[in-house]
């Protein structure tokens, strides 16, 4: 292994494993969230402290980026499953792509949902 | 992997031994499938973002009056139900990798079933019920 050049696409290949598996634990979040919506106002309202606070909020943040990156990352398999993109500019394009439409699109959620009260 | 013992006598092929089955034994149709719930999500990114927006915004009564709507209710279920199978089929692949042990391997994938099956019912319950109103 140690002959190879470490090179973005093999770091990010490790990346879109890593999202996963936190994407895999996240859904704790996703699962607390809904049943406690179905429970009553009380045990909602401990959610909203939860994801109010600035642990909670840092988590949903790391959460939404690594689902972000993870569907972008993935349409770049998508692409590669499809039988394009393996030119070397091209795969250091789609790489770059995900990792930079990744943030974006994380920022913009964020700024949205507090545009329209969501962040409180 | 080693190959399976060929018998003494046959008509087949190693090739026809072999074909479709992969690493995990079951050939390609988890392959396939990561690939339809990769889709579907895809597809269903943007709605399902509107709608945990739209939740965010409110208390516990706005919620459950947001998920009594029937489009809203049957996204998230088309969406959980695509995530759930995603993230199981995602997750196996990774224990395949990396866990070697036999054993601990057939424990680590079935907890991964179990995981995945109670994260994807839970979540249907939960909107079950709200959609209905109780």
């Amino acid at each position: 292994m140690q002959v190879y050049r470490w090179t973005l696409t093999m770091a990010l290949s490790i990346v879109h494993r890593a999202t996963g598996i936190a994407l895999y634990v996240g859904t704790l979040l996703l699962v607390w969230w809904l049943v406690a919506a179905a429970s009553g106002p009380a045990a909602y309202a401990n959610v909203q402290a939860f994801t109010g606070s600035i642990i909670g909020r840092l988590i949903v943040f790391g959460y939404t980026w690594a689902l972000m990156h993870h569907m972008l990352s993935g349409i770049r398999h998508f692409v590669w499953d499809l039988g394009y993109g393996f030119k070397a500019n091209e795969r250091e394009a789609l790489t770059w792509g995900a990792l930079i439409g990744g943030i974006v699109l994380t920022v913009l959620i964020w700024i949205i949902a507090f545009a329209i009260g969501g962040g409180r | 992997m080693s190959a399976p013992d060929t018998p003494k006598r046959s008509m087949r092929t190693p090739l026809g031994r072999v074909r479709n089955l992969g690493a995990a034994h079951s050939g390609t149709s988890d392959f396939w499938r990561q690939r339809i719930t990769a889709v579907a999500m895809t597809l269903l990114m943007i709605p399902a973002l509107v709608i945990v927006m739209m939740l965010l915004r409110s208390n516990h009564a706005g919620a459950g009056q947001i998920l009594s709507s029937p489009p809203v209710a049957l996204i998230l279920l088309l969406f959980i139900a695509a995530s759930t199978w995603h993230m199981k089929i995602g997750m196996q692949v990774v224990i395949e990798d990396y866990v070697h042990n036999e054993k601990l391997k057939l424990v680590s994938i079935m907890l991964n079933n179990f995981f995945s099956v109670a994260v994807a019912l839970a979540s249907a319950y939960a909107i079950l019920k709200l959609s209905s109103g109780v």
